[in-house]
């Protein structure tokens, strides 16, 4: 995962509240076996009218905001599926930041195995960030994730708060499936501790049998 | 000692690694995985040279994008095969025990896991798929987890988490006649509304839950995620265990008996402290209907497609007038005089067999509306399929003019030939009535079975409990 620290960027506001993870990535793209390539289906029936032709009326295509890389949200954004193509498409579109008053859970986490930073700020703020988005054509912000702010280029300046573990994570750009191999140990005494297993009792009609004990 | 939680009690209990200022990490009894959200997991452990720690604790099923009919013909959709085949594949290679689409036992994942008894009290359970929390229906603490995290689960059994906050919904009183399970967790999502259980594990409880079969809590638990909560769950019961007895994973005998009283210190102490508590009355509740593009968006039956105006909140506001574009209604429609064009009974909300038999009992002997062009009916599981038909209940659903299909997700998601066409409006038994999640442009109302099954036969919702059915129970 690609750490992050620090970015500056064209923001772009999507005033829509519970933006689920079906309209970022529509479920006929969850069949792709890939990671990458779901940049241009981010948001694909809102984007797309009869799949191709881009959309005038969503936000997405105005001229305006070609090349924005942070998104603004409304509250409850990401909730529904767990898929993480939905976050695999907002960055592979190139958000990195994504600024609202609440992000749907799973989602959430998704954003912090990705690389994406969600900025969790007050209803008030992200209704002034809007105003701000929306007034200024080229409105830019800057996320600075040590020092915890978002500022733009018009003395705007925000102090957010995330989690302390998560910002190491996202700062380190860590794998944390490394980090929790290493704790090897106390996985393995857990499980001579508890001993988990699914024992069969009846058979029932695998068609690979699984591990041979 | 501090009285917990029945949360708390699981979440302790499967504390492998706990330091302050950072996630938990947490032992994973159960790992169920689908063709769906699990390819890239595999590809990441390939490209990192890991392998998967517990194969033995990990089931694998096609469920999402199976074909529900012809199922012996070649997958014509390039996309879908190429899932199945990267699934068996990495079952093979890894050692996970999959059940494929030709299973006797196949079905989606969250039907077969509490049928075969590999859901059982008091174990953690993950999956990609964020309705994981019907498994809470158990006594379980089981969620959603997104493919990275899948990943994390096959490479090493553990979740690094963070402890969620806890939220006591109590359903007291009796549900009146023709009011589900369906009804009671839509109307409370209704209520609370779509992220009011952000953050937060649901522990329901009240006469009405304890006297739900656990078909009815499965119904409940699934649906906690579109309240917004992480999971939900129901404290076992006598009702529990006579659910599990017998079933292939369970322990048999004095095994079973050991188990049993196991299980029953998994509920919540007395006194145990909730961080929210929210109370319904189930004799106040009505059979419910969806009227916008998600599941908060819902009303009694009796009422009206509302007026955008009414909501106080702009955000509200906005997002009302522009689901009611996209369903093609208007304000103050009554509910009861929206035609339909197709319906669907399926879904791992509600397609096991009490579900196929309260809509059977509706149908028994009549004809689905002509004005209809399709009525589906897909059982959760091949298991739930062979049941229904050993009592006959195929022929019910036949003769009324329903398709009896093979099971899988079908079209609660449309990944698989079974899609709602653009601007047909369909009632549907699942749980997501978001733009497009049925087929793009499909506008899809959530009703409970016994609904639906009225719906097909009137043409048009209908206010069950004014049929004099059996269904209606
Ligand atoms: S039936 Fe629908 S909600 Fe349930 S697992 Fe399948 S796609 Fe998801």
């Amino acid at each position: 995962m690609q750490p992050f620290s620090n970015h500056t960027g064209l923001v772009m506001p999507l005033d829509r509240v519970n933006v689920d993870t079906d309209q970022m990535i529509p479920k006929q793209f969850c069949k792709l076996l890939t990671r990458e390539g779901y940049g241009r289906l981010l948001f694909f029936d809102w984007r797309y009218v009869d799949g191709e032709k881009p959309n005038p009326d969503f936000v997405l295509n105005w001229p305006r905001y070609q090349g924005a890389s942070i998104l603004l949200t409304r509250a409850n954004f990401g909730c529904g599926s767990s898929r993480e193509h939905a976050p695999w498409g907002v960055l592979d579109y190139g958000f990195r930041v994504l600024i609202g008053p609440s992000f749907a859970d799973i989602f959430y986490n998704n954003c912090f195995k990705n690389g994406i930073l969600p900025v969790t700020l007050p209803e008030a703020q992200v209704d002034d960030l809007f105003r701000r988005a929306e007034q200024h054509l080229g409105y830019r912000l800057s996320a600075d994730l040590p020092n915890q702010t978002i500022a733009d280029e018009l003395g705007l300046q925000i102090t957010f708060h995330i989690d302390p573990f998560r910002k190491q994570i996202l700062l380190k750009g860590l794998d944390d499936i490394g980090m929790t191999l290493g704790h090897e140990a106390e996985i393995t005494s857990f499980e001579k501790r508890h001993q988990p297993s699914a024992t069969m009792y009846d058979p029932v009609d695998f068609s690979t049998p699984g591990p041979t004990k | 000692m501090r009285p917990r939680t029945m949360y708390e009690k699981i979440w302790e209990a499967h504390l492998v690694h706990e330091a302050p200022g950072q996630p938990a990490l947490i032992y994973i009894d159960r790992h169920l995985i689908h063709e769906g959200t699990s390819p890239q997991a595999f590809a990441g452990l390939k490209a990192t040279g890991r392998k998967v720690r517990r194969p033995d604790l990990t089931f694998a099923v096609m469920d999402h994008s199976v074909p529900t009919k012809n199922r012996d013909l070649p997958i014509l959709d390039a996309d879908a095969a190429a899932q199945f085949e990267a699934l068996a594949r990495n079952c093979r290679e890894t050692g996970v025990q999959l059940f494929d689409m030709h299973s006797r036992n196949q079905g989606i994942v969250h039907i077969i896991g509490p049928e075969l008894g590999i859901t059982q009290p008091g174990q953690t359970i993950v999956c990609g798929d964020s309705h994981t929390s019907t498994h809470g229906a158990f006594g379980t603490l089981a969620f959603g987890i997104g493919t990275s995290e899948v990943e994390h689960v096959l490479a090493t059994q553990c979740l690094s988490q963070f402890r969620s906050k806890t939220m006591h919904v109590l359903v007291h009183g009796k549900r009146p006649r023709g009011v589900t399970a369906k009804d009671l967790i839509l109307a409370m999502i209704g209520r609370m509304g779509i992220a009011g259980g952000m953050g937060h594990v649901i522990e329901y409880g009240g006469e009405a839950i304890r006297a739900l079969s656990m078909e009815g809590r499965m119904t409940v638990c699934n649906m906690s995620i579109e309240a917004g909560a992480r999971a939900g769950m129901v404290a076992p019961d006598e009702t529990t265990f006579a659910y599990m007895e017998d079933r292939p994973f369970v322990p048999r005998g004095k095994e079973f008996q050991q188990a049993v009283a196991r299980w029953k210190a998994i509920d919540s102490d007395p006194e145990a402290k909730f961080d929210a508590t929210v109370e319904l009355d189930a004799a106040a509740i009505a059979p419910q209907v969806t009227w916008g593009t998600n599941p908060g968006m819902v009303s009694d039956v009796t009422g009206k497609v509302p007026d955008p105006a009414s909501f106080l909140d702009p955000d509200e506001q906005k997002a009302a007038v522009r689901a009611l574009e996209y369903m093609g209604l208007k304000p103050g429609t009554r509910l009861v005089d929206i035609p339909l064009d197709r319906v669907f009974i399926g879904s791992c909300t509600n397609s096991r067999l009490e579900d196929l038999r309260a809509a059977a009992r509706v149908l028994a002997g009549k004809k689905i509306a002509r004005s209809l062009k399709e009525a589906l009916v897909v059982p959760g599981s091949r298991m739930v399929k062979a049941a229904a038909e050993k009592e006959g209940l195929d022929r019910i659903f036949t003769d009324a003019g329903f398709e009896w299909r093979d099971a899988g997700c079908s079209m609660c998601i449309g990944m698989n030939p079974d899609v709602l066409p653009s601007g047909e409006r369909c009632a549907s038994t699942s749980n997501r009535n978001f733009e497009g999640r049925q087929g793009k442009g499909g506008r899809t109302h959530l009703v409970s079975p016994i609904m639906a099954a009225a719906a097909a036969l009137a043409g048009h919702f209908v206010d069950i409990r004014e049929w004099d059915v059996d269904g209606a129970e």
